[in-house]
Order: structure tokens, then sequence, then C-alpha cells
């Protein structure tokens, strides 16, 4: 049984408890199992801690990795921006010695421990695909989804490829595959490996900016024929279910962890799902 | 009037190599970046333009300039750069500079001092401990907010990294 310490970041166990829910039990159906680690923190946030002083985001992403290692098991995360901070972490850390030194004489100081290089870290659909498969994922379907969805891949799941080497960031097809896998279609649809906005602090900074890309991408959708939008990352999750109630706009998309449309296929209880505290309702009739 | 003289100082770009950015001097200017670029859809910004002038070093065009803020890190740019510049990186380490020149934005002060103050990113509050409870899931997340000791640990790294002082300064 493939078992990993469960991270749970910040926007999910504090705002969208339903995609924690839904992770446990998908999880849990698959056989996958998941170790929570009360040392875990934020992860801590790219876009605005690596902005401002990449040796406290660093030193502390390596405090993330630490707490993994002497449990001896490697990360699952369930958001892109806890992703693209603990796998570039530990990129930086097994390829720069003098950084990863600086790193681990601030954590023997602070009473942590060295850091040396081995957790992997690992996003929940990427286990999905590569650990679980879209075939045994297939045969848990108690309920198929027939449904048009807009998949919404985020940045950091597949960027920096370089770093990340998991599908083609162009034309990626790991989570159309695992749409399909429950039975749903993948939409095609214009920029859709396009940003929600969000990242990079723009949100927090200047959020009228942040919700103009939102739009953007949201007006793509309308072109063609969609039932929800479905996310890998709980801070794109928020951006879409929030922006759209800030836009106003006609037509609202539900907004779908794809943990909550495992959930959904796989007949686990819809209250535990969480789809109840969404800003924008989610009404799928699949 | 005249235009604005800038006098160009080699050593901010040298500055951004010694910390990382060693691809910055590959950049040929073909605007691939900016060509796709989501941010620069909806604002003036325009990160071709930002890489130009700290190749030229001249500091205060990017360490000042509000632009510097506007990139979400989606590296889309990054990815398509034909010469292999880091560009998003490359972002991340001149804003690092520009916080050390008292440039760091109000609101990622807030954000940044909750996380140096409680581990997270977001407040925990009481009615999130009542949706977590609804849903069959530990009231506080068995995160560091469950482990007063391994918090003092996080604090103590905040503290010996020199964020706790940083952020006590505030944002503009």
């Amino acid at each position: 049984m493939p078992k990993y310490a469960f991270f749970l970041g910040c926007v999910m166990p504090l705002r969208y408890a339903g995609i924690e829910s839904s992770t446990r039990a998908v999880m849990k159906e698959l056989g996958v199992e998941l170790v929570d680690v009360d040392e875990f923190s934020c992860c801590p946030a790219p876009g605005i801690m690596r902005s401002l002083h990449s040796t406290t985001w660093l030193a502390i992403a390596a405090h993330n990795l630490v707490a993994a290692q002497e449990r001896g098991l490697d990360i699952m995360v369930v958001c892109n921006g806890c992703f693209g901070s603990l796998d570039e972490a530990s990129h930086i850390l097994n390829h720069d010695e003098a950084k990863r030194a600086e790193v681990n004489k601030v954590l023997s100081k602070a009473g942590s421990k060295e850091y040396k290089g081995k957790t992997r870290v690992r996003h929940f659909a990427e286990v999905l695909h590569k650990e679980v498969g879209v075939d045994a994922i297939s045969r848990k379907v108690k309920k198929p989804l027939d449904l048009d969805v807009a998949v919404h891949y985020g940045c950091h799941f597949l960027k920096p490829s370089a770093v990340r080497a998991l599908d083609n960031p162009e034309a990626p097809t790991l989570l159309d595959e695992l749409v399909v896998a429950v039975g749903a279609r993948s939409a095609n649809y214009r920029q859709k490996q396009m940003c929600c906005g969000a990242g990079g602090g723009v949100r927090a900074n200047t959020p009228d900016v942040a919700l103009k890309m939102t739009a953007e991408k949201l007006n793509y959708l309308d072109e063609v024929k969609v039932d929800l939008i479905l996310d890998v990352c709980p801070f794109c999750h928020l951006q879409y279910d929030r922006g759209q109630k800030d836009l106003a706009r006609p037509k609202q998309y539900p907004v779908v962890h794809l943990s909550q449309f495992y959930g959904m296929a796989f007949g686990i209880d819809p209250k535990l799902l969480g789809f109840g505290m969404h800003d924008t309702k989610v009404d799928l009739k699949a | 009037m005249p235009d604005t003289v800038y006098r160009p100082d080699n050593a901010f770009p040298q500055e951004i190599i010694s910390r990382g950015g060693t691809t910055i001097l590959r950049c040929f200017q073909c605007g691939t970046c900016t060509g796709s670029c989501p941010s620069g859809r909806q604002t003036a910004f325009r990160i071709r333009k930002l890489i130009r002038w700290a190749q030229l070093g001249i500091p205060e065009k990017v360490l000042n300039s509000p632009d510097l803020w506007m990139c979400t890190t989606c590296y889309t740019c990054q990815e398509r750069c034909p010469r292999g510049v880091e560009i998003t990186d490359i972002v991340m380490t001149m804003r690092n500079m520009a916080v050390e020149k008292g440039q760091m934005q109000k609101a990622h002060a807030r954000i940044a001092g909750n996380i140096a103050k409680t581990g997270h990113m977001l407040p925990f509050k009481e009615e999130n401990m009542k949706v977590r409870e609804g849903l069959g899931l530990q009231g506080t997340p068995p995160t560091i907010l469950s482990n007063k000791e391994g918090m003092a640990v996080v604090l103590r790294i905040f503290e010996i990294t020199g964020f706790t002082t940083l952020i006590a300064q505030g944002g503009k």
C-alpha cells in the first residue's frame, strides 16, 4: 500500500476543508495511506515568501521536507503552490551544496534536523495517474460522471518543466486522462494552459489585476460546452470560486477540485465533499 | 524637456547573477516572454522591458516599478524563452532585492506576517474549526497549529534568517 506524509498547506484545511475530507476519502478508497505530520506548516507560499526573502522560503520548505524525512516518507501535496515550494526547494537543496549547507546551519540552530536530500514531493494528481493508475481508478467508479469538464492545470503543477518533468507544459494530457477515467469528457478550450491570475502575490497585492486574468479565462469557457471547472490547486480553486462571485457574471461555473470530483464518481457521501462552503454554487447533475 | 538620463550600473546585473540569475545576459529581446504573459495582456507590464532595464543596469526602473509585482510567476515566459533565460526565477530574485530596498508591498507584509506568527498563511478561526468538525475532520488541522513545540522551531527559523525583523518593518 503506497504511503505518504499528507501535506495540508493552508488554503485547503482553513478555507476549503471539503477538499481535505474528499482527498482522505478518495485515497482510502484507492488504498493509499496518508499520514498526518504535525510539524508541517505553510509550504511557505511561494509567490510571496520566495519573492520577499528566498533564504527564509528555502529554510521553512527544508524544515517541512525534514519532517517527512524523519518519518521515512515522501510527501503528497494537494496544491500547486505547495508543490511549487516544496518540489523546487528540494531541487535547489539537491543541486546546490552551498545553499544546502547554509539552510542546514539555520535548521540546526533552530533545533530542527539536517536535511539529507532524500524526500520526494508528489502531487495528488500525479500519484493518482502514476502510482494508482487510470485502470484501477475506473474500476472504483460507482457513478460515471456524464459531464463536460474544463480542466485547469494551473501553473506550478507542470512548470518549471525542467524541475517537474511530469508532462508537456504546453499540451499536457495527465489531468484529461484522469477526467476520462471516471466517465467524463475533457473540453478543449482556448488558452487552456493559462494562469488563473492569483499567483505570485498578485491576488493579494493587486486583486483587480488578478480578477481581469480570471475573467479572460472564463470568457474562453463561454465559447464551448462546459459544466464545471476542475482544478488541482486550492488557490486556483479559491480564485475561480470567489472570483466568479466578485465578477457577478451571468454564466457561473461550479469549481471542483479533482478530489471532490472523484468523491462524486466513487459515490462518497455528498456532505463530505464540502460543496456547501463554495461561493459559486455547485449544482451538478451527472 | 530632455529625456531622463540614466547612468548604467553594471553592479546591478552582476548582483542578479551572483544570486543565481546567471542566464539574464543571454536575453536578446525577442519578446516571446511579453507575447506569452497573461498579466501583460491586462496591464502595462512588459516583462521584456523589465529584463532589459536589469541587463542595462538601471535598478530604479526595476526595483521601484509596480510592474515588478504584476508577475503571477506562471512560468510561461521561462518555458518559452528561446535563450533559456530563467525569467520567472530572476523576477523573484529582483523582488528580493527590491524588498531589501524597502519596497515590500503592504499586502505581502500582512500575509507574510501571518506565516511568521502562526506558521500558516491564513488565520485559523473558530468558524473554520466548526466547518472541519462538520466534515468529520479534526477541528484544529493536524499541522503545526496542533503542535506548540514544533511551532517554536518554526518561529526560531524566522528569527534566525532575519525574517521576523524584516516583516516588523512593514510594507509600503
